[in-house]
């Protein structure tokens, strides 16, 4: 019953958002601070794990396929396909629900109690569309762009990996990535990091806007979000995977 | 002004309002007074807008308010100024951006015209040089007054004040009552005030209505609350020796006047 009383006060949450704005400029505005926000914020913590990701998935590929029977281009085609489809989108999701999706969270809890969000609906503003609406899109326009981000540097990571510990030249490398790369794999990471993209915006200003209590609650409500957030990626991750591969 | 009438309000099986009906008059400081628990800030947030009422109406001059459809309240609530118990100001924003937030939303006006009437809002709350600071750098009595900035630049009707004093000295509260009373008769709105302290209730209550335990126990001046012989309004109000020497110091002086 829980479950459906959270779905429906979700969806409710949601629906609301969708209103004229007051003012489109102010709208606009805020709109750009969020995705300077998300995607300034959360840039190091991105090139960081892609970096890794890359460089580990190389290593850890060669552990596991070296043999005389496998080219060492396919390497490359392993590191490329495991970071497009898989490591990329969600690895990269997951790590952001924890920190942007914790940073919406208790925003938002915090302008609850605070009274910050009551204000903004006495002065005639409707704060689902003028708080949620931007982080929810900021999210959708960003992740996404972090997503193609992570997905260069991971493997530009597992290139640099490769040659360092001497498994594979670069030109190998080079070699590898382009044999039998295929558009889809893009098109399918792009379609999961939108989805994630709205899950993770959507699920922690879900939390956030609706913390009822003290500082605790919002504490509590950050973790909420983030557990929810990352149980739907990997769900919604499985989903588009049985769909669409 | 603001009427409410026959107001009740539940949460879950828990009645905290019931079959309110009062008056609140334009021009005037109409106190909500009462016991914590006793249902002013729910009564306040119906009054407003926050929370919708189980049963009964509320009524903003002419317009009636429980019947209104989302744009008409949004329009209506640009005619609403509050002040927050804990003045709700915005964080992230420095003074001067938390006072010209209402006016970038709702004004058609040029930038330099907006900053001179932030200007001229906070040269009315007594505030200067704080338009770049930020809400954590200012004392409590700053923000208090910032508050009542926001609220009132855009020259509203009705103006909220949800315990003004609280968190302040007594120095401070008195400046802050005399603001909030000055500023709707200058403007003659109608100011709504729940508060606990009994100086707000003697040095500018107009118009006082005692809650207790859901009910509206009792209403009148505060002329007339000296000399009113509810048993809970005088336990309430002069709960301390202090203050019950004063009424009484009070009604010697109003009996020497005859």
């Amino acid at each position: 019953m829980d479950f459906f009383a959270h779905l429906g006060k979700y969806i409710l949450t949601l629906k609301g958002m969708f209103t004229r704005p007051e003012n489109n400029k102010i709208y606009w505005r805020e709109l750009m601070q969020q995705c300077v926000d998300l995607g300034v914020g959360s840039l190091p913590i991105v090139i960081i794990i892609s970096v890794f990701l890359g460089a580990v998935t190389t290593v850890q590929s060669a552990y596991q396929l070296i043999s005389p029977l496998v080219p060492l281009t396919a390497l490359a085609q392993v590191v490329r396909d495991s970071v497009m489809l898989e490591l990329s989108p969600t690895v990269t999701c997951l790590v952001l629900a924890g920190v942007s999706g914790s940073k919406i969270a208790s925003e938002l809890g915090n302008m609850r109690i605070s009274e910050q969000i009551d204000a903004l609906e006495i002065m005639g503003i409707n704060t689902k569309a003028y708080l949620i609406a931007p982080k929810i899109l900021s999210a959708i326009i960003v992740i996404p762009l972090l997503v193609i981000l992570s997905m260069f540097l991971a493997i530009w990571g597992g290139r640099t990996a490769g040659s360092i510990s001497g498994i594979l030249s670069t030109d190998t490398f080079d070699r590898g990535l382009i044999d039998g790369f295929s558009t889809f794999n893009l098109i399918f990471s792009l379609i999961k990091s939108y989805t994630f993209a709205f899950l993770i915006a959507s699920i922690a200003s879900y939390y956030g806007y609706n913390v009822k209590g003290g500082a605790l609650e919002i504490g509590k409500a950050s973790t909420s979000a983030v557990v929810v957030s990352c149980i739907l990626i990997l769900f919604a991750d499985y989903v588009l995977a049985a769909l669409l591969l | 002004m603001i009427k409410a009438t026959n107001l009740k309000k539940s949460f879950g099986d828990k009645t905290v309002l019931n079959d309110i009906s009062a008056e609140f008059q334009t021009g005037k400081c109409n106190l909500i007074i009462g016991a914590s628990g006793s249902g002013k800030t729910v009564l306040q947030k119906l009054l407003v807008g926050l929370l919708v009422p189980d049963s009964g109406r509320i009524f903003y001059d002419d317009q009636d308010m429980t019947g209104m459809g989302n744009d008409e309240r949004k329009l209506l609530r640009q005619q609403i100024g509050m002040l927050f118990q804990g003045s709700a100001l915005f964080d992230s924003m420095t003074v001067q951006q938390n006072i010209i937030f209402p006016l970038n939303m709702f004004s058609k006006h040029s930038h330099a015209e907006k900053l001179k009437k932030v200007n001229e809002v906070l040269e009315r709350v007594n505030l200067k040089d704080v338009n770049k600071k930020y809400p954590g750098e200012i004392s409590g009595g700053m923000k208090k007054r910032v508050g009542i900035a926001r609220a009132i630049v855009l020259n509203p009707k009705y103006l909220f004040c949800d315990e003004p004093n609280s968190g302040l000295d007594p120095q401070t509260s008195l400046l802050i009552d005399k603001l909030i009373n000055d500023i709707t008769k200058e403007f003659n709105m109608t100011t709504i005030i729940n508060t606990h302290d009994m100086n707000s209730v003697m040095e500018i209550g107009d118009n006082i209505i005692y809650m207790d335990k859901g009910y509206k126990e009792w209403e009148g001046t505060r002329e007339e609350i000296i000399f009113s012989k509810n048993k809970l309004l005088n336990e309430f109000i002069f709960a301390s020796d202090f203050l019950q020497d004063a009424k009484e110091m009070r009604m010697i002086e109003a009996g020497k006047k005859g």
